[in-house]
């Protein structure tokens, strides 16, 4: 073993159960969450096979990819969905699993509700069937998405076949400048590094522009690890980690709680530990991004223009870029600040906790959203949702022409009835903006909250930086 | 799980780069509680006009295609979310292996767990498999491949040869039909002594 170590390779030691000869680790799992779309094959594979639930108390569940965002009082339209929900509502019941359901308080996104109610810990391996699992890896943890057969598995036996990723560190340096916002920070590292260049690797996000994040943002930043193609995202916990989790619902409390900061701040990395790879970059050189292609990394700065198919070198990229030209109505050469919207999304596990509905609202305040748009409002949780009303906010997004939704994934995937029609075109804050992603032939361009706030006041993208704050 | 050692079939070319999961089962159709009948759904926004007749031009409904079960497809496949739809989609509609520069990571590890192959070959000899295909389908004919897990190599009958690497563990309960909960299970005692010293309780029974 040795002796400098990465918060990788520190989390990754704790939790290897074994290495049996001929076979991939088992790697122990401290936390499995759970949602209504990747888990019911898993339950029902438990069932056939006769098995249990090992750790019913470290696996948390709660439906959010197909809730609908209105009125939670009225039933569920659509009859698939609520059989999945039903579903789930069985499978936790049954399996002794702690579920927080429709009409629970804290329900919300799974990766807004995890870090919020204090199940996730720095330290911990956490997984659940989604990509976006990475978030939680804000904290510290090592948190990444699985298949539903992985799901069963690790129901079955609280552990995962895993071979050890890579390690990349991603290394962003400097202040983050004004305007600028994680959202901005990630989707630029995505775009320099590419859809695949994290694939087999975990990244570690240094440096300090990294580390003067918020949490909430450092959340938004290690949430897009997967559009990198990374396995995982991490940042190493700090002062500002554990102040987050002090108090929060399943965190250790008190004595408890200073225990487990003690043996926290023994996860940042060893000086002179070795990465598999690491690339630099400077905070100075981010500006608002937007995404003008279908994939995450076909991405650019809000003063430049969609970019011409034939300045790609790459035929796979030139081809790729074509195809998404196409599909999104766009020519090469448009300034980005020209194009014109139909819809706003502000939500998702990426961009939907209390600090992005600040950021959007503080943009909207006093402004009404234009008339050929139509915006919408989705808080990552019900506990999201109270603190912004609380505040207020709801009453800015509402008073300027948003809709004021229930927490859920909603328009991000399109999975419940928030979706845009063909050849709609959306500021989101989401975190993809694939063919179809909110809706067959709808176009998605990701952007931040506050980009997203402002696209929505003038009806096409406008540079943040240029604001007039009310 | 279906256990996969040799298999010969009909080569589909898809020739796009960074094909999501979204393509592949698009998000209306996860509502289902099964793992089967996905297969009708495969590709659904690009297999299906707007008036539900299949698009003539997409790749899969060219008459190259017909019947294949070997996916060619360009590098980053896969990739996006966990969902594990994908394979069960492919799968369902007959594919057992699918060949491409680079994967996903979560598609790739999920391939495993529904008998189907992912093979990563380098991009000059995928370019090659896409002219090969190319050739046979301009000839009205069809282009097949031999994918052989127990020697991990793919061939055709026209002399293309190469070898593959997959995880050791991950072939041998492909080329057995394994169920890896249970391999897994044997380690119960290992996995309760992790546990017990990290100050987890004893489940019990």
């Amino acid at each position: 073993m040795p002796t400098a170590r990465t918060l990788l390779d520190k989390i990754w030691d704790d939790h290897v159960v074994c290495s049996p000869a001929g076979e991939l680790p088992l790697l122990y799992i401290d936390r499995h969450l759970v949602h209504e779309v990747t888990s019911p094959q898993a339950f029902e594979g438990l069932r056939l096979a006769g098995r249990k639930v090992r750790r019913p108390e470290a696996t948390f569940a709660t439906p959010d990819h197909n809730v609908p965002t209105s009125d939670r009082r009225l039933p569920i339209a659509d009859p698939i969905s609520k059989q999945q929900i039903d579903t789930l509502r069985a499978n936790c019941r049954e399996f002794g699993v702690r579920l927080f359901d429709l009409d629970d308080a804290d329900q919300g996104i799974v990766h807004v509700i995890g870090p919020e109610l204090g199940i996730t810990q720095p330290g911990m391996t956490i997984v659940c069937g989604d990509s976006h699992t990475a978030t939680h890896g804000a904290l510290g943890s090592l948190a990444f998405g699985i298949g539903t057969s992985e799901v069963e598995h690790v129901l079955a036996t609280q552990t995962l076949r895993q071979a050890k990723p890579k390690s990349l560190e991603l290394r962003v340096e400097g202040r983050l400048p004004p305007g600028v916002t994680a959202k901005d920070i990630v989707l630029y590292l995505i775009g320099r590094i590419s859809t695949e260049g994290g694939v087999g690797h975990v990244i570690e996000y240094t440096g300090e522009c990294i580390r003067s994040l918020g949490m909430e943002q450092r959340m938004t930043v290690c949430n897009m690890s997967i559009e990198a193609g990374a396995r995982a995202g991490m940042i190493a916990p700090d002062a500002i980690t554990f102040d987050y989790l002090r108090g929060r619902d399943l965190a250790p409390q008190g004595a408890a709680f200073d225990a487990a900061v003690a043996r926290w701040e023994k996860l940042p990395s060893d000086p002179g530990a070795a990465y598999d790879r690491v690339e630099i970059f400077q905070a100075a050189d981010v500006v608002p991004q937007v995404t003008w292609g279908t994939n995450p990394a076909q991405v650019t700065g809000v003063d430049a223009t969609v970019p011409d198919p034939g300045r790609f070198a790459d035929p796979n990229d030139r081809s790729s870029a074509e195809r998404a030209l196409e599909y999104m109505g766009l020519a090469g050469g448009t300034r980005i600040v020209d194009i014109p919207l139909d819809r706003v999304f502000i939500g998702s596990c990426t961009n939907s906790r209390i600090e992005d509905l600040r950021a959007a609202a503080s943009v909207v305040r006093g402004y009404r959203v234009a008339a050929t748009v139509r915006a919408m409002v989705v808080p990552g949780s019900g506990r999201v949702k109270r603190q912004a009303e609380a505040e207020g906010l709801d009453r800015v997004f509402r008073d300027a022409g948003f809709d004021w939704r229930e927490a859920g994934c909603s328009m991000c995937l399109g999975m419940n009835p928030d979706t845009l029609a063909p050849q709609e075109r959306c500021a989101s804050t989401s975190n993809r903006n694939f063919e179809g992603r909110q809706g067959k032939g709808g176009r998605t361009h990701l952007v931040s909250p506050a980009m997203a706030a402002a696209a929505a006041v003038r009806g096409h993208f406008v540079d943040i930086r240029d604001w007039q704050f009310k | 799980m279906q256990p996969f050692t040799t298999h010969t079939g009909i080569v589909a070319a898809l020739d796009r780069a960074n094909v999501d999961t979204d393509q592949i089962i698009p998000k209306q159709f996860l509502k289902r509680i099964e793992r089967t009948g996905f297969g009708q759904f495969l590709f659904f926004d690009w297999r299906f006009l707007a008036d539900g007749g299949l698009d003539p031009d997409f790749e899969l409904n060219r008459p190259a295609a017909a019947g294949a079960s070997v996916l060619l497809a360009r590098r980053n496949f896969g990739c996006g979310s966990s969902r594990e739809h994908a394979p069960w989609a492919l799968a369902d509609y007959g594919f057992r292996a699918v060949i491409a520069p680079t994967f996903a990571d979560i598609f790739f590890n999920n391939c495993f767990q529904n008998g189907m192959v992912p093979i990563r070959l380098d991009e000059a000899d995928v370019d090659e498999l896409f002219r090969r295909a190319a050739a046979a389908a301009a000839a009205g004919g069809q282009y097949r491949m031999t994918v052989d897990l127990q020697a991990c190599t793919v061939s055709d009958d026209a002399g293309f040869s190469r070898s593959f690497t997959v995880d050791p563990f991950r072939r041998q309960c492909l080329l057995e039909g394994l169920d890896d909960i249970g391999l897994s299970l044997r380690h119960t005692d290992e996995i309760g002594a992790w546990e017990a010293a990290h100050g987890l309780p004893a489940v019990s029974g």
